[in-house]
């Protein structure tokens, strides 16, 4: 019997990690809903917690659900292996928790998701970790940040909600030089349109709440190990390359020679932390994965449309996405994205010409965009960034993050996009309407 | 763990062995683990660590000139065998075992024919003999080695949902491999360790003579799926081993030339059974 050849996207979508299942024959992936695995003796219990053999032992640490959704999104990455986590923030922190301690230092784009702001710029500063951060496309900047206890680079691959698209050949390259990882945001990208291993990235993780499920139904998060990064050679990395009594003083780069990361985040940070994934949220993120390139094609066709819509509308001073050729990010998006600048993502944002009240009056008016904090979801989606996702952020920090006060994001779905045009040519007549009644008074 | 060694022109190097998880101790019965082509010691490791705490000196090794280890990379399997007997003897071991995989597997076969009653068991895990390699994926593996990598890694995965693996639950073993074979390849700067080990596999004629001479039983671990060294090209070497009576045992296993990773729990069972655990 042959094996496999090199299977292609769509199929490694369908079927990496998940085979159908020896036991009942079911053909979809079963939903492990056990908190422990019997053992089958004494000596395989030892075997197991002291890895000479590999299973499950407790859901925390792993389960046979989730297992397959990490083998199915770190082939999609192109991967070693991954870890699901609770959420995608449990992925940044399980990442940063295995790579350093108090003391260390971090270099950052600005052009961040709200929440990774502050997880970096509030929270890991308490616990000793600072984050310097610099402008994604001011290259001098990252390399300028760099101090000798610099243990991490981080961006977005198109940064929320600017779309600024991150250089991570050029950043990677300073990383490296500087003998540290980049580590990568990839939620708004996903595999399908971004492959960031390729391009020099070290470690990927999503939020799986947005489009890897696609449904809004599921928090989730993961993180994938490129196998590319040399901890030894870097020297910066004990964590990873000296004996560690808290796990039978296993000294992880000598176990593995690539997966010295994923050892310790899930021997150590899965374990202490528990910031697990439910099997269930797992299946939920699998069935979502299942039709993610039929997924984003529709969500790029949308964006398209509805994209040019905005830019020639009078109502709308600027629209940010690469699409646009002044777009600061176009060229590169059309030199590091698969599909060019079409695959700068369906979540982006555009000014109102006018107040912040008829900003308001635009997003009241609106009746097939939803308005909540989320992204990636198969409906339409839309927030005020200034009040909501990045509200802790001083004026010079959004302006920093390219957020005005009357910046609007879009998170496009997956309905007509006639229909979703019509909605926001609607709800900009109403902000219209609404400047326009003070001149009236 | 480091033994230092004397290479032919007697300057001094450095070669690294995985101990499992265990301190070295030449008192033990000691088991030698040989890796294949672009590999290292960490392929072995889940079966490393389980023999090393059940009983057994475990050196899992890097071959010379490959990741940890110091030296000029073998170029002929003859050249490998005297570096397996060069380091029992820095080791202070008498007696082993020795299991190697693919490349590691003639290793071990002519270690243990040079050797006699010293080897104890020899385990052949994805073997074959002869061991010839395409001129097409030589030549690729010199001038492409990428494209190379890729061809060998799609050739050895028989599953696209590998049990836990070595990395545990969630190892992508395809992309570990992949990962591997770029690291060990960058290892080497001087040498291009893919082409140099694809040639000495190509070029080794000795092997039924090998098999004649051995002292100890063997072990035949096969993939049934295995592209790389399907169970047919080890025919010839089983043959040869019950025409000049040998104790030995043949075990098939699901998988294809991933034998440690794909199927590590099979894996396990064969060698604990050969091995009397």
């Amino acid at each position: 019997m042959p094996g496999y050849n090199d299977p292609s996207f769509d199929t490694l979508a369908l079927h990496a990690g998940a085979a159908p299942d020896p036991a009942t024959g079911a053909r979809a992936v079963p939903i492990h809903l056990t908190t422990s695995f019997v053992f089958e003796s004494s000596d395989h219990a030892a075997s197991l917690f002291n890895l000479e053999r590999a299973g499950h032992v407790y859901s925390r640490i792993s389960n046979p659900t989730n297992a397959v959704l990490e083998q199915r999104v770190a082939a999609l990455e192109g991967g070693i292996g991954a870890i699901t986590t609770a959420s995608g923030q449990a992925a940044l922190h399980l990442t940063i928790a295995t790579l350093m301690g108090a003391g260390s230092h971090i270099v950052a784009s600005t052009a961040l998701y709200g929440g990774s702001h502050n997880l970096l710029h509030y929270t890991m500063r308490r616990f000793g970790i600072e984050t310097t951060f610099v402008q994604p496309n001011d290259i001098a900047a990252w390399r300028a940040a760099v101090r000798p206890n610099t243990k991490l680079f981080f961006g977005e691959t198109v940064g929320n909600p600017g779309l600024d698209v991150l250089d991570i050949p050029t950043i990677s390259t300073i990383a490296h030089e500087a003998g540290v990882p980049l580590l990568v945001d990839s939620t708004l990208t996903t595999p399908y349109l971004i492959k960031p291993f390729e391009l020099g990235a070290d470690l990927v993780y999503h939020s799986a709440t947005k489009f890897l499920s696609g449904h809004g139904t599921v928090i989730g998060g993961i993180v994938v190990d490129g196998g590319s990064f040399d901890w030894e050679k870097s020297g910066k990395f004990p964590e990873l390359t000296q004996s560690y009594e808290g796990f039978h003083n296993m000294v992880f780069s000598e176990e593995s020679t690539v997966g010295a990361f994923l050892l310790r985040a899930r021997r150590e940070g899965l374990r202490d932390f528990g910031a697990c994934l439910s099997p269930h949220s797992a299946w939920l993120i699998l069935q979502g994965i299942e039709t993610l390139s039929l997924r984003m094609d529709r969500h790029m066709a949308n964006t398209e449309k509805v994209v040019q819509f905005l830019a020639s509308h009078p109502m709308v001073s600027r629209v940010g996405h690469p699409l646009i050729e002044r777009h600061p990010s176009h060229a590169l998006a059309e030199k590091l994205l698969r599909f060019g600048a079409r695959g700068a993502g369906s979540v982006f944002s555009f000014d109102i010409q006018g107040s912040r009240e008829q900003g308001k009056a635009f997003i009241e008016a609106l009746k097939i965009f939803s308005h909540l904090a989320n992204v990636g979801d198969c409906r339409s989606l839309v927030i005020h960034p200034a009040s909501t996702t990045h509200f802790r952020m001083s004026d010079a920090a959004l302006a920093g993050a390219g957020i005005g006060p009357g910046t609007i994001r879009l998170s496009i779905g997956l309905e007509d996009a006639d229909d979703l045009m019509d909605d926001l040519k609607r709800a900009l007549k109403a902000a219209e309407k609404a400047g326009s009644k003070p001149s009236q008074a | 763990m480091k033994f230092t060694l004397k290479n032919p022109a007697g300057q001094h190097y450095e070669a690294y062995a995985y101990t499992g998880g265990k301190a070295f101790d030449a008192a033990k019965p000691t088991l030698v683990f040989i890796h294949g082509v672009l590999n290292d010691h960490s392929v072995w490791i889940l079966q490393s660590r389980y023999l090393a705490h059940h009983g057994f000196n475990v050196m899992a090794i890097d071959l010379p000139g490959h990741g940890r280890s110091g030296g000029d990379a073998p170029a002929s399997v003859e050249e490998a065998a005297q570096f397996i007997e060069a380091l029992l003897d820095a080791a202070g071991v008498q007696q082993a075992a020795l299991v190697g995989h693919s490349w590691g597997s003639l290793i071990a076969l002519e270690t243990a024919a040079r050797l006699k009653e010293r080897i104890t068991h020899l385990g052949l895990v994805g073997t074959a003999f002869p061991m010839k390699v395409s001129p097409a994926l030589i030549e690729a593996s010199l001038n492409e080695p990428m494209k190379a990598l890729q061809m060998v890694n799609v050739f050895s995965r028989a599953t696209l949902a590998a049990p836990p693996s070595a990395l545990g639950p969630g190892t992508w073993v395809y992309g570990a491999s992949m990962a591997l074979g770029r690291r060990v390849l960058a290892s080497n700067p001087k040498v291009n360790l893919f082409h140099r080990g694809f040639v000495a596999c190509d070029s080794y004629t000795n092997g039924l003579a090998a098999i004649a001479a051995i002292t100890c039983p063997v072990l035949f671990l096969l993939g049934e799926s295995d592209q790389m060294t399907p169970p047919r090209a080890a025919k010839g070497l089983i043959d040869q081993a019950q025409a000049s009576g040998k104790t030995l045992q043949v075990v098939q296993v699901p998988m294809g030339h991933h034998q440690m990773s794909e199927s590590p729990e099979e894996t396990l069972h064969a060698l604990k059974s050969f091995l009397g655990l």
